[in-house]
């Protein structure tokens, strides 16, 4: 009876376009919103993912990668002192105004790296060398840079200059690192230089990156650290994850995009539940003949819910698909944020699962109600 | 013998057994008779039919007879099984397996073809989909209908209707074939061809055949005849005495 269930669902052609237009937006608007969210949640965190340091060493009171606290230049050596340490270095991170050739201006995120060492490198040099960061005024700009200065009509290339606080900065690389939360592109340059680029303060270092020795786990070193009064230590994940999880309580980012998420659940039900049950009383004379015929109401449950469950995945598979087309077309812009982690279509298909369980069971409380001898009035 | 072995049942001369059965629906505080205490036996290999007026009760007793509705009082022998004692999803059984259905409307189910409604019957006993519908489609053939297999219901005439309806009933060889006013949406023609069909094809030794009608047109093809009114079995005889009173 099963295939009978079926042919009666897919000839049935404009409530069953009605039900898969209904769940695959519902589907689609529950995955790309739950996408975006993530993508946005990753962003926040493109500092901790494009420096990679193990172990990083902050001012007590900061909580997560994007605030910043200026520490003293001594605290580097006070971690390098902590046991278990291989070797420590100082950070530079902050927001500096670059100003271009024809005058505009463009916020950019300035990082110091360690100038022996370039710990915390851009992972992708896509032109020139990052030996090259040592040249006089040398920086590396990222590829949101480049677009960011071709829109104002600059080209960026290997050679091209601009000021950062009116210091000339000269670009020596080009680099490809992940997107910043607010969107600025990312200037690498030495630590000493960072420091000369940056307005003064009576303390500029932003973080001190470490390295554990072998055979301590870089949590137990952060805690070692976090000993240390007036420094707080963060392994990478924890800092991660500490940062995300701040966004969530200290911004109105999650209710936004939840109630996004709650309407795609709303609709979903309105619309499919909704069809479906149409779906049902449409065939109830046929369904109670059936009944009349010996149709068992295990047999007939067994039909409504593989019809609500074959929509529910088609459905379900098109507005996936559909979002996975919108985020290969964004992943290429880089923008708006975008990041399908499989809990999202996990997330999404218990949903749809809920829906159609939903939309099933109000049918089958229908049918079961219903008088085989109906079939004779 | 299990009560559900459609094979069991026998040539029994009395194929239905109603005795003294009572059916109320409620409405408000005094129920509403359907049936007072009726009584009532058709035999194999006939044609009965059961007449009367409008709400004189003869739909029920014929979802009674069939086990789609239950009874107050009384019992229901149906091929030796005793309805009464059989639990729901029993009489089910034994429906899907014993009785074959026309409905007035026929209820074809509209998104199907022709032969996948035939083979309902069928595959609701478990039957493979793809023999269920060759078994089908051979009874369709001896209907006329061996042309239209694949037409869905709507692309058929009244008459075509019945004949599909016709076959599903039969298709799964049942020994009870309820008919309810199975002119009702034919003009006279139509009818009285589907009654020439329903009878040459339905009619059979081990079979009883069971019409609801009160269209008067037909009356000439049943074998035994019993009229009701008002909830009750005022006169059961042949059709020929019937005819005559």
């Amino acid at each position: 009876m099963l295939r009978i269930a079926l042919l009666m669902l897919f000839r049935d052609r404009a409530k069953y376009m009605m039900l898969i237009v209904g769940l695959t937006f519902c589907s689609l608007l529950m995955t790309q919103q739950a996408s975006v969210f993530c993508g946005l949640m990753l962003w926040t965190t493109a500092t901790v993912r494009n420096i990679g340091a193990k172990v990083w060493v902050f001012d007590a009171k900061v909580e997560q990668v994007n605030e910043v606290i200026p520490l003293r230049e001594i605290e580097v050596t006070r971690v390098r002192g902590v046991p278990g340490v291989e070797w420590a270095v100082p950070l530079y991170v902050g927001i500096e105004q670059a100003r271009l050739s024809d005058g505009s201006f463009q916020n950019v995120q300035l990082v110091g790296l360690d100038t022996a060492t370039f710990v915390g490198r851009p992972m992708e040099i896509t032109k020139g060398k990052i030996e090259d960061l040592r040249l006089p005024d040398a920086v590396i700009i990222d590829q949101v840079g480049i677009a960011k200065f071709r829109k104002k009509g600059i080209a960026i290339d290997i050679g091209t200059t601009f000021e950062i606080n009116d210091k000339t900065a000269r670009v020596v690389a080009l680099c490809h690192a992940n997107r910043s939360f607010l969107g600025q592109p990312y200037v690498y340059t030495t630590y000493d230089r960072a420091l000369q680029f940056a307005k003064p303060q009576r303390k500029m270092m932003s973080c001190v990156l470490a390295e554990p020795k072998q055979g301590v786990s870089a949590r137990e070193l952060a805690l070692r650290i976090s000993a240390l009064p007036g420094l707080q230590a963060y392994e990478r994940d924890d800092l991660f994850w500490n940062t995300i999880w701040w966004y969530i309580k200290n911004t109105g980012i999650p209710i936004s995009f939840g109630t996004v998420v709650l309407m795609g659940v709303i609709v979903g039900i309105a619309i499919a539940g909704q069809t479906f049950y149409l779906f049902i009383l449409d065939n109830l004379r046929y369904l109670a003949a059936l009944k009349a015929m010996g149709a068992r109401m295990p047999i007939l449950a067994a039909m409504v819910f593989l019809q609500s469950f074959s929509v529910g995945f088609v459905g379900f598979g098109l507005g996936v698909g559909l979002t996975s087309i919108f985020g290969y077309k964004v992943l290429k812009l880089e923008q708006p944020p975008f990041f399908m982690p499989w809990q999202v279509p996990v997330f999404v298909a218990i949903i749809i699962i809920l829906i159609c369980c939903f939309s099933a069971a109000i049918g089958l409380r229908k049918i079961a109600k219903l008088e085989p001898a109906v079939v004779f009035k | 013998m299990s009560p559900l072995d459609s094979s069991k049942g026998g040539v029994d001369p009395n194929a239905v057994t109603v005795d003294k059965v009572t059916k109320t629906f409620p409405n408000g505080d005094s129920p509403t008779y359907a049936l007072r205490e009726v009584s009532f036996q058709a035999r194999c290999g006939e044609l009965t039919m059961i007449v009367g007026p409008s709400g004189c009760g003869k739909t029920t007793l014929l979802s009674v007879i069939c086990g789609t509705l239950s009874i107050d009082s009384g019992s229901i022998g149906v091929f030796g099984h005793d309805l009464g004692s059989m639990s729901d999803a029993e009489v089910t059984l034994f429906r899907s397996r014993n009785v074959g259905f026309i409905f007035q409307q026929f209820n074809l189910i509209p998104t199907l073809t022709v032969v996948e409604n035939v083979s309902i019957p069928l595959i609701l006993q478990g039957w493979n989909y793809r023999k269920a519908e060759e078994k089908a489609a051979a009874v369709l053939e001896d209907v006329g209908l061996g042309g239209r297999l694949r037409s869905f219901p709507k692309q058929l005439s009244g008459g075509q209707q019945q004949r599909v309806a016709i076959s599903r009933a039969l298709v799964h060889d049942p020994k009870l074939i309820i008919c309810d006013e199975p002119t009702a949406s034919l003009d006279a023609k139509t009818g009285h061809h589907a009654l020439e069909l329903l009878k040459r094809s339905a009619c059979a030794p081990d079979r009883c055949v069971i019409v609801v009608t009160h269209d008067s047109r037909i009356f000439s093809f049943a074998d035994w005849i019993a009229e009701m009114e008002d909830g009750r079995v005022v006169k059961s005889c042949s059709a020929s005495e019937y005819h005559h009173a």
